[in-house]
């Protein structure tokens, strides 16, 4: 008799509501490029705390599959990307619902591990043959950032010859998203990556060394933002000016964003 | 002859039900394969064939998914036959540690390779001293798929061995053969059809292997990106280049799958065991 209480008790649990998901009607989802999951979780937590605040519920992926997620037809009432071509993507199809609003940027840095068994010391240290470099597949926008950022790197005086060649030759993998870049340097299987600079934030820091790269040959990223379109737009909108507000801006310049009021 | 009745009534009621849900559940499972194979057209799947890509990643998953099923048929064999002929203490625990591969998540299996055999890992140092690093070579991409297709074989073939009927294995110890020679030429040629479809099980699991993949061995064209892994990423920038590799890896686990069936046709343990019997 008490093993069935357990059972059914157990059972109802399993039916219940879930914490992650939004089951309330009022509830938000967001759909977020995964190098902004720090500082969206904080911002979610935010307004929910907020009276009569919905609780806000997260995607986080890489741009590309939550582009292709919401085209196939999952529901959720913000997009943020970490570039405008998956956010016109999702636009095309008419899922957005008014003018998508760039409110962050994000620039790359090379990241080693603190043990640093490649010895890299600056940005040259890259073509060094043998060393194992992990960046982003081609597919994923920091993947492409990336590429365009090595090109710069050389074209600069003092930059060795044939410097992209020498170090995209180095390159052992080409990960799916920035965050198993992040992982892979963190675990020191990989001598250095290339992510954002919002991914050095936190936990992770402590594990690595940043090497920054200067302006003139680093990427800006341009993060867009959107309601979309048959989802709970006012819950949607409250997301999109919590984030463009200056309580937004100030989180995301904690994570390593930029703010979009310091916009170059 | 009451009870012979109504068995029959349940006989008659039974069959139509269980071939509606056999057909339920057949159609289930065919759907989202016909789906595939009727997406891309076939002349611009042929097309699509010469891809130096998919060429790569072809090559790359045939190469490493026979390397990792010779290695376990090698290591699983003697597992499998002491798991079969031999009691003793612990041996319920060892069995749930090798049947564990299966039901992990496969990124957590990645972790713990990385964890195992990392550079930074347990066995890091180690393997570093004799000039071996493993993440990001081929040889991981093996590793990842023989730890998670393992189980199918040793599972498959100690069942084969067990089900060897007592009285061939007296009958050989009283002609004086060695625990060896009844091995071979007794237990073996018994179990070998079980043994076979494990093999080909852990093949095809091998073959489809994803996320131990590509957190043990990242992805790399031509030396770790594997097919299942070239749809991957496909999929994010040319959704019918995926479905053709898709296609191209599904007509070759069908292919294998099948040749196993015809070369061995009584893969069944309740026909083998009836021929066993009839002997």
């Amino acid at each position: 008799m008490k093993g069935l209480r357990c059972l059914l008790l157990f059972s109802a649990w399993l039916a219940g509501p879930s914490a992650a998901q939004n089951s309330a009607p009022d509830g938000i989802t967001v759909y977020a490029a995964v190098s902004l999951a720090d500082a969206f979780r904080e911002l979610g937590q935010m307004l929910s705390a907020r009276v009569g605040g919905a609780p806000v519920s997260f995607n986080f992926a890489g741009s590309q599959q939550l582009a292709l997620q919401l085209e196939q037809g999952a529901r959720g009432d913000v997009f943020a990307s970490a570039d405008q071509r998956w956010m016109e993507h999702v636009r095309a199809r008419k899922l957005v619902d008014g003018e998508p609003r760039t409110f962050a940027y994000n620039r790359l840095v090379v990241i080693v591990p603190r043990s640093n068994p490649g010895r890299i010391h600056k940005l040259e240290d890259l073509a060094k043959p043998g060393i194992k470099l992990v960046v982003g597949a081609e597919a994923v926008p920091v993947g492409r950032y990336t590429r365009e950022s090595i090109q710069k790197l050389a074209a600069r005086t003092g930059f060795p010859a044939a410097y992209s060649e020498r170090v995209l030759a180095n390159v052992v993998s080409q990960e799916e998203s920035v965050r198993s870049v992040v992982a892979k340097v963190q675990l020191g299987e990989a001598d250095a990556g290339i992510v954002y600079r919002s991914d050095v934030s936190g936990q992770v820091r402590r594990y690595l060394t940043v090497l920054e790269i200067p302006d003139e040959s680093n990427v800006l990223a341009s993060y867009p933002i959107a309601v979309l379109a048959g989802g709970n737009s006012e819950g949607g909108r409250a997301f999109v000016d919590l984030v463009l507000g200056p309580e937004g801006q100030r989180v995301l310049a904690k994570h390593g964003l930029m703010p979009v009021s310091s916009t170059p | 002859v009451a009870v012979a009745q109504r068995k029959a009534v349940a006989d008659r009621a039974g069959a139509p039900l269980a071939a509606f849900l056999a057909v339920a559940l057949v159609a289930f499972l065919a759907l989202p394969l016909a789906a595939l194979v009727t997406r891309v057209p076939p002349a611009e799947l042929l097309r699509r064939l010469g891809d130096a890509e998919l060429v790569d990643a072809l090559r790359l998953s045939l190469v490493t998914s026979f390397a990792a099923t010779v290695t376990v048929v090698v290591l699983g064999l003697p597992t499998a036959y002491l798991l079969a002929t031999r009691e003793f203490p612990g041996k319920r625990l060892l069995e749930v540690l090798i049947d564990l591969p299966m039901v992990l998540p496969p990124t957590v299996a990645g972790v713990g390779l990385l964890l195992a055999f990392g550079r930074k890992g347990l066995t890091g140092g180690a393997l570093d001293a004799i000039g071996i690093s493993v993440p990001f070579t081929t040889l991981a991409v093996v590793v990842a798929q023989v730890f998670v297709a393992a189980p199918f074989f040793i599972g498959a073939t100690r069942a084969g061995l067990g089900e060897v009927d007592r009285r061939f294995l007296d009958a050989a110890a009283t002609l004086r053969a060695s625990p060896f020679r009844t091995f071979t030429r007794v237990m073996l040629p018994l179990a070998f059809p079980s043994a076979l479809a494990g093999a080909a099980m852990t093949w095809a699991r091998a073959l489809g292997e994803f996320g131990a993949t590509i957190t043990f061995a990242g992805n790399m064209p031509g030396v770790t990106q594997t097919m299942p892994l070239a749809v991957y990423i496909a999929l994010q920038t040319d959704l019918d280049a995926a479905v053709a590799m898709s296609v191209l890896l599904l007509c070759l686990s069908v292919g294998v799958l099948l040749g196993v069936r015809l070369i061995a046709p009584d893969l069944t343990p309740l026909r083998r065991r009836a021929r066993l019997q009839d002997r």
